[in-house]
């Protein structure tokens, strides 16, 4: 490789690995995936609990503000005590990450509903159920998909410090960059693809929070 | 006896009392308003009857059944709510909003669509607006969605917390047409809080007055203005409101004077003009034994005659114009002033004259009326009684300047 200037370097790693940095790239985006959406089976219905119980919010979101100050190598360590090395315990951290900005908006948005709205609901004869699923969630369905997003470029970022605990993935090239000599082409090669990610996933969600956000005007 | 609300309590865990002891039997299609300062229970009252609130203690009754025996989600599918903010759901059609109780009801598809395009026919809108959202509406449109959205499962009581506060006076003007109308071809049963007096005693059958938790005065708007209970009530009509509905409540024996100069159709001139002389007046009625109106004598045809022994029945001006003691001085105010006459007699249902009004009394009604309060230095001690005939018997009428 030598002669070479570093994006040549770049392309010639890509034209030489790019099956195994796909792979690397699906590997990272599972666990990022898995990761947040266990987060959302936990967050959303803790945000709507805590909407309901309003006395709750200040402890159940306290608790998520706490896990999110805690440096992400740290909990990545700490949990890997527990959990050993491997994805489980890089799941497990972004999980925990994912839960702040998933039950924060989901909780926002619920509270958010015109409170006028939800009185005529429920004076017309809506049960809780039918408030919840025909006016609070359809009304707060982009504020959550938000937090989902939020969420997702959070645990993309985590999941690739997690290759320091072997949960392989695009971090393993990063990592493999930095102890090389003149490894620059090396980490652009795992560092490119996940900025790559973080945007895509970002623009992707960007546009089915937008779908989502329930119309308000005959004219879209 | 549709609703029946009896000893009604509610008390907060806090151990304030929003209401205390209210009793009310309302009829089918009778329109109630709750009218109050904030604070005064009315809300609270109006959200017991669909259980949004829970009464401490007491019971409500709709067709005789108690409603606290009654699930509270089929109980509210069969009461029309209207809200002070509207209220319709911002991501759901006109349609779809309209038809959200006959939905929850599970009526089928054409039968909600149907009711749809009847319901904004009601609304008198167009019905293209059914496939628009609220935020594309006007307030005043959408509260007309929020009206009849109240109405399309045909529900027969509609509940409505101040709904038209939020609007400017002239929507508001054309929504209370709407519900008046609502009210009196549907037969529909309306239960109606508002803080607005004139909205009250424009749209209701009956008025609740309510201060701090309890009913002041239950009555028809007519008699509230007529006899106010107590200097609260007063207060909340307003001195001017009271004096300005005179005419539309006080009737025309409560201006009249009592005893006027009147002959007997078989006395002789003489009498006439010594009876003129005694009185100091121009004309004389003429009445019978049975003191049934026949006419007038005037002086200027006395003057052109020269045998005083001729009878009254002679020359009487049968061609008489006259008033009912009970009609309302709204009413006839503007055809007696028309009339140009002086004086006009009052009679009985039976033609029986029992006394006269002057035009002066009048004038001074109807200038009150237009002008609000009289001055300070003239104002009756209260404006709905005897005094009005002090004010009446005065002659000249320029005490006001």
């Amino acid at each position: 490789m030598k002669g070479m200037d570093l994006f040549s370097q770049l392309v010639y790693y890509f034209s030489h690995n790019g099956m195994y940095v796909l792979g690397q790239f699906n590997q990272t985006f599972l666990v990022s995936i898995y990761g947040v959406l266990l987060g959302a089976i936990v967050g959303i219905p803790l945000g709507i609990w805590i909407s309901q119980y309003r006395k709750l919010s200040p402890a159940i979101i306290g608790i998520a503000n706490v896990i999110q100050t805690i440096p992400s190598l740290a909990m990545l360590s700490i949990l890997m005590l527990g959990l050993g090395l491997g994805q489980t315990t890089v799941i497990v951290t972004v999980f925990l990450y994912s839960l702040l900005p998933i039950i924060k908006n989901t909780y926002t948005g619920m509270i958010s509903v015109d409170p006028d709205v939800l009185d005529a609901g429920k004076g017309m004869g809506m049960t809780r159920l039918q408030i919840m699923k025909t006016i609070r969630i359809p009304l707060s369905l982009a504020v959550i998909i938000a937090g989902i997003r939020n969420a997702l470029v959070i645990g993309i970022g985590i999941t690739v410090i997690g290759s320091f605990i072997g949960s392989g993935g695009l971090g393993d090239i990063i990592v493999r960059g930095t102890n090389a000599t003149n490894g620059g082409a090396i980490i652009l090669a795992g560092a490119l693809p996940t900025a790559l990610m973080a945007i895509i996933t970002d623009l992707v969600l960007s546009f089915i929070e937008k779908r989502l956000t329930p119309k308000t005007s005959s004219e879209r | 006896m549709l609703l029946s609300m009896e000893h009604l309590r509610k008390e907060y865990p806090n151990g304030k009392v929003a209401v205390d002891d209210f009793n009310l039997q309302v009829d089918r299609g009778e329109f109630i308003a709750f009218i109050g300062t904030s604070g005064s229970g009315k809300t609270t009252t109006m959200r017991m009857i669909n259980r949004m609130l829970d009464q401490t203690s007491g019971t409500i009754k709709i067709d005789g059944e108690d409603i606290s025996k009654m699930d509270p989600v089929k109980l509210r599918r069969s009461i029309g709510y209207v809200i002070q903010n509207i209220g319709l759901m911002p991501h759901m059609t006109i349609q779809e909003n309209i038809e959200i109780v006959p939905k929850l009801l599970g009526w089928s598809k054409e039968k909600r669509n149907t009711q749809a395009h009847k319901m904004i026919e009601l609304a008198q809108l167009p019905d293209d607006m059914l496939q628009r959202y609220p935020g594309e509406l006007s307030g005043g449109q959408q509260q007309r969605i929020g009206v009849v959205r109240a109405l399309a499962a045909d529900q027969d009581i509609i509940l409505m917390d101040e709904p038209f506060g939020a609007l400017d006076p002239i929507t508001r003007e054309s929504l209370q047409s709407l519900v008046k109308r609502l009210q009196e071809d549907l037969g529909k049963t309306f239960i109606f809080v508002t803080h607005d007096m004139d909205e009250a005693l424009r749209l209701a059958t009956r008025v609740v007055i309510m201060s701090r938790g309890k009913q002041v005065q239950v009555d028809t708007p007519e008699n509230i203005l007529r006899h106010p209970a107590n200097q609260f009530v007063t207060n909340l009509i307003g001195e001017e409101r009271l004096i300005r509905a005179q005419p539309n409540i006080l009737t025309v024996s409560q201006i009249m004077l009592d005893h006027p100069a009147s002959i007997r159709p078989e006395e002789t001139l003489k009498d006439a003009i010594d009876r003129m002389h005694d009185r100091r007046v121009d004309t004389l009625l003429v009445v019978n034994d049975q003191n049934v109106l026949q006419g007038f004598v005037d002086l200027n045809d006395i003057n052109r005659l020269t045998d005083v022994t001729t009878p009254i029945k002679s020359f009487t001006n049968h061609d008489v114009f006259y008033v009912q003691a009970d009609s309302l001085i709204g009413d006839t105010v503007d055809r007696i002033l028309k009339q140009g006459v002086k004086n006009v007699p009052v009679v009985d249902k039976d033609k029986r004259l029992v006394g006269i009004v002057t035009r002066t009394a009048l004038v001074d009604i109807v200038y009150d009326a237009l002008k609000g309060a009289p001055e300070s230095d003239h104002k009756p001690a209260s404006p709905i009684n005897a005094d009005i005939h002090a004010t009446a018997t005065k002659e000249g009428g320029d005490s006001q300047q």
